[in-house]
């Protein structure tokens, strides 16, 4: 438990993706199974349990300190949890056992001195022992996470409140905090279930892809997984299981693609702006995947029940109300959600719009060309007619110019661009060269004027990166105001961030922590995707995606954007 | 309340911090006075411009380098120790453990003692001597860290958590802050116990109090100025003041792991709020269990508490069934939290 915990305190603390590898990846390479297994469960949201933990915890502290002393403690962390992991009293097993005194003399080498456990005891007073030394609970090894997770996974709430406060007694303070994490079933610590595998992938310097054909075949502690990475035995069979079989991706389409660009060899569809799924259903066995094979299932049982067919579907995620494609706004409120209530699904249906097909009725269709595994698909889907899912349509195209016309005036709600893909190519995994092509829409862009800067995080934390930046209205008394729209932090090149950051340092007006206003005189050529309504804004909308397009070092504050011209790009 | 009525004819607070009339002083004033004793060289304690200061030599010498030679009219050192009468008042200085030549004020008139603790710690620290638990009527201390939240670790298990990130990202420089007297030179003992021996790198900033340490018999090893670095010191250690983490000068380093060594660091919200990859949970100051433990070994029956969170630990002193008072002396900021 002890380096688990340690990995998830400095997971905690890391914000950059390289560093959070690497901690994961020496973790995974230095602990022996199963402990690294269940560790991989418990980042990859894997685990078979998660207790509430509110009452437990308040009960337990209640027969353990001073009420006053605890609320003012919890008052001051603001969490009952991390609260409870540093009030904890200690006892002599969890720290070295030196008596309460200053000296290095006594104690050479950096001899530690760790006091004994004195919360709210009402006459402390030295132990029999003498020294001030603690009451001894020697030779308590602290729990290993496979041990916690295996008696976890018996045990029920009545009795959950007994094992916590064993473990507790035998655990640091970092410990404690990882503890209660881990039983809560929620780790938040930023690490997606995605890079979790990538780090275990590094283990043999795989492809994550290979850790994720095979994830879906396998179960916590993952043994077999780790041994196949190892080179200790054989990858594992994932024959027949309802595995996830990674996706064909797209390339944006270039000016020279276009140039070069054959209409007759391509098949085009519209860019749907949902989610990229793909279904696996057959023996009795459903799962609704990500793109990067997270099953989401469990969100959305309104269209997972109907799976009742056997094939593996390429498709798109979508709310779809009375046959019209919802904004992705209202998809939104149905994803990253472990369930889902009922008025949920009736105000946000779900439904997934095929594009593709891998296999149906046990015939792998990889192999053949586009053409002939979308004819039947087309077959199959009028046949077998499943729930909540249609086909998305090809467009017909005369040629270049009639496309490029359908690109340029297409801003319906739900339609990101277009879709090109070759009539003859068959289904690659990854991101093949000349075969599937997406054309996203020409971004909507706006002039705004730059307000705050923030400083960024990690290799940017002594850059002002994160700017926010605003549109003018008319305010009550009929004068100009700035009013925020947005907040961007890429865009630009490492020398315009230099160049920014002097900028704000020059101009500006009012610091506030980490963040600077600035005199409202830059302006920025900010692209995003698409314009919503928010009621989360001070504007009334928020941009999707934003980023900034161009500095215009040139342009007057002036003669930015107002919040009208924003307001009329608001879809739907 | 005979027990506050039997020393506030003679030792009480005021608007300058405490003062002892009978003495004619004051203990660590924090506007200029005829008359001061000053416990440690932090400049909230130890301030410019007094008449006269009594202090350990090497608190003096801590003065005089930080506020110049001639910032106090006239300098009277006191080793620990040694005792001196003053209008009556019996004072004696007696380690506080908490910086080089920090020293708890001991105080003795008509029979009753008073301890004026300053700032103090109980954990280890090769930098200064070990606190002294002295028994009283009267304990004045501070409550920098007074909520049973806050218990510092191990120092030196903070020590193998930072050695050991050194050694998973050896390809960055790991960039500490710390403050500039104290904490810079007890990371630096605490890195050279721990078999610590490449050279350590200093911002100009941290390097006077260094050199001073050096001087009066710390050994430090081998210190170099960032500014003399020949690369951007990747898989090397930098001191830094803790402003100067996300400063510019940060830029000269090869994608800094950056750490903060701070009582303050034990809040994950605080520690994120600064922005830290590494929190060090190394204070100069007493954690709750340091604090309830001294305040029992000095037997004192009345407890004042100077600054600091005091409501947890007069609460605290109510249930060891003596009598605290929270004085809220004003002035006194705390040198880990900037």
């Amino acid at each position: 438990m002890r380096a688990f915990a340690d990995l998830l305190d400095r997971l905690s603390y890391s914000p950059s993706r390289n560093a959070k590898l690497r901690l994961m990846a020496n973790y995974f390479r230095a602990t022996p199974d199963p402990d690294r297994g269940w560790a991989l469960a418990a980042l990859t949201d894997g685990l078979p349990f998660s207790f509430p933990l509110r009452r437990t915890l308040t009960d337990m502290m209640a027969r353990r300190m001073d009420p006053e002393l605890f609320r003012l403690s919890r008052d001051y962390i603001g969490d009952t949890a991390e609260t409870i992991a540093l009030v904890w009293p200690e006892s002599a097993a969890t720290s070295l056992p030196s008596p309460l005194r200053g000296g290095w003399r006594e104690a050479p080498g950096g001899g530690t001195t760790e006091p004994a456990a004195l919360v709210a005891t009402p006459t402390p007073s030295p132990s029999p022992q003498g020294g001030g030394e603690p009451v001894a609970q020697a030779g308590r090894e602290p729990p290993r996470i496979a041990a916690i997770v295996s008696e976890l996974s018996l045990i029920g709430r009545n009795d959950l409140g007994a094992k916590l406060e064993t473990w507790l007694d035998c655990l640091d303070a970092t410990g404690r905090w990882a503890l209660l994490k881990l039983i809560t079933g929620a780790l938040r610590v930023g690490v997606s279930a995605r890079l979790a595998k990538t780090a275990v992938a590094e283990i043999a310097s795989v492809d994550v892809d290979a850790v994720e054909q095979v994830w879906h075949s396998l179960a916590p502690p993952y043994e077999p997984l780790f041994a196949w990475l190892e080179g200790r035995a054989p990858r594992p069979d994932v024959e027949g299981a309802p595995v996830f079989r990674p996706l064909m991706l797209s390339h944006p389409l270039e000016e020279a693609d276009w140039i070069a660009l054959d209409l007759a060899q391509f098949s085009a569809e519209w860019k749907w702006d949902g989610i990229r799924v793909q279904i696996v259903a057959g023996r009795g066995q459903t799962r609704l995947y990500s793109r990067t094979g997270d099953d989401i299932g469990q969100a959305f049982p309104d269209v997972v029940s109907g799976f009742n067919f056997d094939a593996v579907l390429d498709g798109e995620l979508l709310v779809v109300r009375d046959g019209r494609v919802a904004s992705f706004n209202d998809l939104q409120q149905r994803l990253n959600r472990k369930g889902v209530a009922k008025a949920q699904i009736e105000r946000f249906p779900a439904h997934i719009r095929l594009y593709d097909a891998l296999m149906i009725e046990g015939r792998d269709l990889r192999e053949l060309p586009f053409a002939e595994r979308r004819a039947t698909l087309e077959a199959w889907h009028a046949k077998t007619r499943p729930f909540r899912t249609d086909l998305s349509p090809l467009i017909a195209i005369a040629d270049k110019n009639e496309l490029r016309g359908l690109w340029m005036t297409t801003r319906d709600t739900g339609i990101e661009g277009i879709m090109l893909k070759r009539r003859d190519s068959p289904y690659i995994a990854g991101r093949p060269k000349g075969h599937w092509y997406k054309w996203k829409r020409a971004p909507l862009t706006l002039d705004c004027v730059l307000m705050y800067a923030q400083r960024g995080s990690g290799k940017r934390s002594s850059y002002y990166s994160d700017y926010t930046f605003g549109v003018w209205r008319t305010d009550a008394a009929g004068r100009d105001e700035l009013v925020p729209v947005g907040k961007a932090y890429f865009g630009f090149t490492d020398e315009e961030l230099l160049a920014i950051d002097r900028w704000v340092r020059n101009h500006t007006v009012e610091s506030f922590g980490p963040v600077r206003a600035v005199a409202p005189e830059l302006v920025f050529e900010v692209a995003f995707d698409a314009a919503q309504k928010s009621t989360r804004h001070k504007s009334g909308v928020a941009m999707r995606f934003p980023r900034i397009h161009r500095i215009r070092w040139d342009k007057p504050a002036a003669e930015a954007d107002r919040l009208e011209t924003l307001l009329a790009m608001i879809e739907g | 309340m005979a027990g506050a009525r039997g020393f506030e004819d003679w030792l009480k607070p005021d608007r300058t911090g405490l003062s002892c009339e009978p003495g004619g002083f004051r203990i660590d004033p924090s506007r200029a006075v005829p008359r001061a004793v000053v416990t440690h060289g932090h400049s909230d304690h130890a301030r410019a411009g007094h008449g006269a200061v009594l202090a350990t030599p090497e608190t003096i010498a801590i003065m005089k380098a930080r506020l110049g030679s001639d910032c106090a009219g006239s300098f009277q050192e006191l080793r620990y120790g040694e005792t001196i009468d003053m209008g009556g008042v019996a004072l004696r200085l007696v380690p506080a453990g908490h910086i080089l030549g920090s020293a708890q004020v001991v105080l003795e008139n008509r029979g009753r003692r008073a301890v004026v603790s300053g700032d103090y710690k109980r954990h280890s620290d090769p930098t200064a001597a070990p606190f002294e638990p002295v028994r009283c009527d009267l304990f004045v201390t501070e409550a920098t860290f007074g909520l049973p939240v806050f218990r510092h670790e191990p120092a030196t298990r903070e020590i193998g958590r930072l050695l050991a990130s050194l050694r998973a990202f050896a390809d960055r420089t790991h960039l500490i802050g710390a403050y500039s007297l104290g904490k810079t030179q007890r990371l630096i003992a605490l890195l050279r116990a721990a078999g610590y021996d490449c050279p350590i790198w200093l911002h100009g900033a941290l390097k006077p109090m260094c050199d001073l340490y050096t001087s009066l018999g710390v050994g430090l090893g081998e210190l170099r100025l960032v500014s003399d670095a020949p690369d951007k010191l990747p898989g090397e250690i930098v001191l830094a003041p803790p402003s100067a983490l996300k400063d510019r000068w940060t830029r000269r380093l090869t994608d800094p792991v950056t750490a903060l060594a701070s009582g303050w660091m034990r809040v994950r919200a605080r520690a994120r709020q600064y922005g830290v990859e590494l929190p060090l949970v190394i204070s100069d100051h007493c954690d709750w269990p340091e604090l309830v433990q001294t305040i029992a070994e000095t037997g004192a029956e009345e407890v004042w508490v100077t600054h600091g969170r005091e409501d947890a630990l007069v609460h605290q002193i109510g249930l060891m069934g003596k009598r605290g008072r929270a004085l809220a002396l004003v002035g006194y900021e705390d040198e880990e939290g900037e």
